[in-house]
This record gives structure tokens, C-alpha cells and sequence, in this order.
């Protein structure tokens, strides 16, 4: 009897001692969250301007650096920035164009996507409003991966370079709930390989996963769209996390799948404060 | 020496009859892997290699191999609950990673 009554005081001190930090880790804190990923990556890579962390494997590797600076001597996605600029001023069969869906005319507004919107509760990312921009108007919408779509948000972020990510998260339940969804896809694991995002950008970067240094999540998005030499073309936030998902041996989303929407939302708004890059050349 | 006769008459006639899947059974096999892959689905975590194991069951089955197809639909069905467990687990595991 006694034996029993202390293995139940045992088993209770160590159930209240787990709950106190699971407890905690409840709790949903962006402010907080948002310190602690910097810091994180700050003192991992003290050598690394702050800013610098948006360049991705470049602010890691040296020589990787070199040739990424040879490389935008003659940059592999001018032609996307141009096709882009090209279809932003083109009407739609309506007359209208791309930016009379936009703020600011569509220009120098990159760095505010993701957003979250309080009438239809979800969140909007910048190639989402694209495609409803275009359906708004009658147009088809384009692919979500590559081609036309990387063309339009490749020219949206160049007008953008330089400006300082600026994500917010409304005082909402719905708009704290899609952080911590895009929180839990982030560092949940998946695939038949086990692997989360943070098992690659957290835990490894400036590591090499075969022949690629692996980036850190600090600043991922700010590149965003990317020439891939590994794709031999551009390719969205959409055609990444795709990516991403196969490579761990899981069945991609949908582009644009809730998941894929909240994960970048909550991305970026670790990347507020740092600069728009895009769009980015990668190996 | 006729028992070792008789014991590898008997083993190769089990072995025989393991071998003999039916449709029937590779029928059963793939409903079976299918709803699993299905469930995996609705927790939003398939595996790529359950999906190309169901294809490759399917392709035995057409090509009239029940033994292999019913082996690649309980690969599936194996694989499928693999992801359902990873998923399940995940749901609450997932803060472990967190920086903090």
C-alpha cells in the first residue's frame, strides 16, 4: 500500500512537472515566438549582418557567395521581371489591370503579403489575390508553381527590394489561429522521411543536404520568387513548399492549400523587419 | 529418410498454397490499404511511397500477379498507418522543435 501511494506521489510530481512548460508552450505568443527565432539565429551565425540572413545559403558559405555574386552580374530571373512588368501593364479583356486590385497600384507592396483578412477570415498571400484578381476580372487563373505566376510576384517583390517585411496579426482568435496552424506545420513532421521544415532551416542551416547548403528559415521568404538552377526556371512559395514536402517523401498540398498559406504567413512574420530580396537566385 | 521426404513434400505444399493469392484476396488487400490511405489523406500526411505501392499493386493485379499485388497493397496499407501514426502524433509533438 505504502509502494503504491508512492509510485502515485511520483507519477503526480512528474505529471505536474511536465505540465507546467506543456502548459506554457500553449499558450499562442507571436511577440515572443518572434524574439526567440531571432535570437536563435543570431547567435547560431553571429557573423552574419542581420539583413544578410534573407541572402540564404549565400550569408552561410563563402564560396557559395562568390559564385551567387558572379551569377547576378547577369541575373537568371531578368527575364521574369521583365515578362512580369510587361503583363502588369497589360488591361485584362475588361480594361482593367493587375493593379487596380492592388494597394499602391500593386507596386512597392510585397513586403505586406501575407496578409490576414478579417472579412473572409483566412489568410491572403500575394500570389492567392493574384489569381482572385484575375478570376475578378475573367480571367483564368494561372498556375500556382511556376511560369506566369512567378513572372507577376517576380516584379511585384523588384518594386519591393529593400522594404522591411511588415506582417501583422490582427488582435483575432481566427488571425492567431492561422499563426499557430502555419507554427505547427513549420516544426511538425511529416513525410516518410520524418522531417519538418525546421529539421532542414532550424536545426541545419549552413549544412549541406547532398551538394545544397541548406538556408536558414530567418529571412526565407524574403527571396521569394526564385530562379532555381535545380528547376532550370522560376518558381513560386507555392512551387518551394511543394518541393519541400516531396523531398521528405510526403504528398505535397495543393498550392495555396490552407497549410501551405499559414505556414508562410507565419514565416514572414518571423522575417518582419528584414528587407525584400526578391526575387532570388538559388543553386 | 522418408520423413525428410515427407517433410519437404509437406513444406513445399505449404509453401505452394501461401503463394496462391486470389483477386479475392488482393481485392480485400487494396480495400483495405485504400481506406488507411484515405484516413491519411483527411489528416492532410500521404507518403509518396504508399501511393506508388498502391499503383504498383494495381499493376501487378492487372498483369495477373495476385501474390505480388497483394504484397505491394499491404506494403500500402502498412506505409498508410505509418503516416496516420506520424500524424497523430505530430499533433501534439510538434511544440518539441520549438525555439524557444
Amino acid at each position: 500500500m505504502k509502494i503504491s501511494r508512492a509510485i502515485a506521489v511520483v507519477i503526480t510530481m512528474l505529471v505536474v512537472a511536465g505540465a507546467r512548460p506543456a502548459a506554457a508552450a500553449d499558450g499562442i505568443n507571436p511577440d515572443a515566438d518572434f524574439k526567440a527565432f531571432r535570437d536563435y539565429f543570431t547567435k547560431l551565425f553571429p557573423n552574419v549582418p542581420l539583413n544578410d540572413f534573407v541572402n540564404g545559403p549565400y550569408s552561410m558559405d563563402a564560396e557559395l557567395r562568390k559564385q551567387w555574386e558572379a551569377i547576378d552580374d547577369f541575373p537568371p530571373y531578368d527575364f521574369a521581371i521583365d515578362r512580369g512588368k510587361a503583363m502588369f501593364a497589360t488591361p485584362f479583356k475588361n480594361g482593367k489591370t493587375y493593379g487596380d486590385c492592388f494597394p499602391e497600384k500593386g507596386i512597392g507592396i510585397r513586403q505586406n503579403y501575407p496578409y490576414f483578412d478579417l472579412k473572409t477570415g483566412e489568410v491572403i498571400t500575394l500570389e492567392l489575390e493574384l489569381n482572385r484578381c484575375r478570376e475578378a476580372n475573367g480571367e483564368e487563373p494561372y498556375s500556382y508553381v511556376k511560369d506566369e505566376m512567378a513572372s507577376l510576384t517576380a516584379y511585384m517583390a523588384f518594386t519591393s527590394r529593400g522594404k522591411p517585411f511588415d506582417i501583422k496579426i490582427p488582435n483575432d482568435p481566427r488571425a492567431l489561429a492561422a499563426y499557430q496552424k502555419g507554427e505547427e506545420y513549420f516544426y511538425g513532421r511529416r513525410g516518410q522521411l520524418n522531417f519538418s521544415c525546421a529539421s532542414c532551416h532550424v536545426q541545419n542551416p549552413g549544412n549541406h543536404i547532398r551538394t545544397e547548403v541548406l538556408a536558414p528559415a530567418l529571412g526565407i521568404v524574403a527571396a521569394m520568387p526564385i530562379y532555381r538552377s535545380e528547376w532550370n526556371g522560376m518558381g513560386t512559395m507555392s512551387r518551394r513548399l511543394v518541393t519541400c514536402n516531396s523531398q521528405v517523401r510526403g504528398v505535397p498540398l495543393k498550392p495555396q492549400d490552407e497549410d501551405y498559406r499559414d505556414v508562410e504567413y507565419f514565416l514572414s512574420y518571423m522575417s518582419n523587419g528584414l528587407p525584400i530580396s526578391g526575387p532570388g537566385a538559388r543553386p | 529418410m522418408r520423413a525428410w521426404i515427407c517433410l519437404a513434400v509437406a513444406l513445399l505444399f505449404a509453401d505452394a498454397a501461401q503463394a496462391a493469392s486470389t483477386e479475392a484476396d488482393f481485392k480485400a488487400a487494396l480495400v483495405a490499404a485504400e481506406a488507411a490511405e484515405q484516413d491519411a489523406g483527411t489528416l492532410k500526411n500521404q507518403w509518396i511511397p504508399t501511393e506508388q505501392a498502391l499503383v504498383a499493386a494495381k499493376k501487378a493485379a492487372a498483369a495477373g500477379d495476385f501474390d505480388a499485388a497483394v504484397a505491394e497493397a499491404k506494403e500500402a496499407e502498412a506505409l498508410a498507418k505509418a503516416s496516420i501514426a506520424q500524424a497523430k502524433e505530430q499533433q501534439s509533438a510538434w511544440r518539441a522543435g520549438v525555439i524557444r
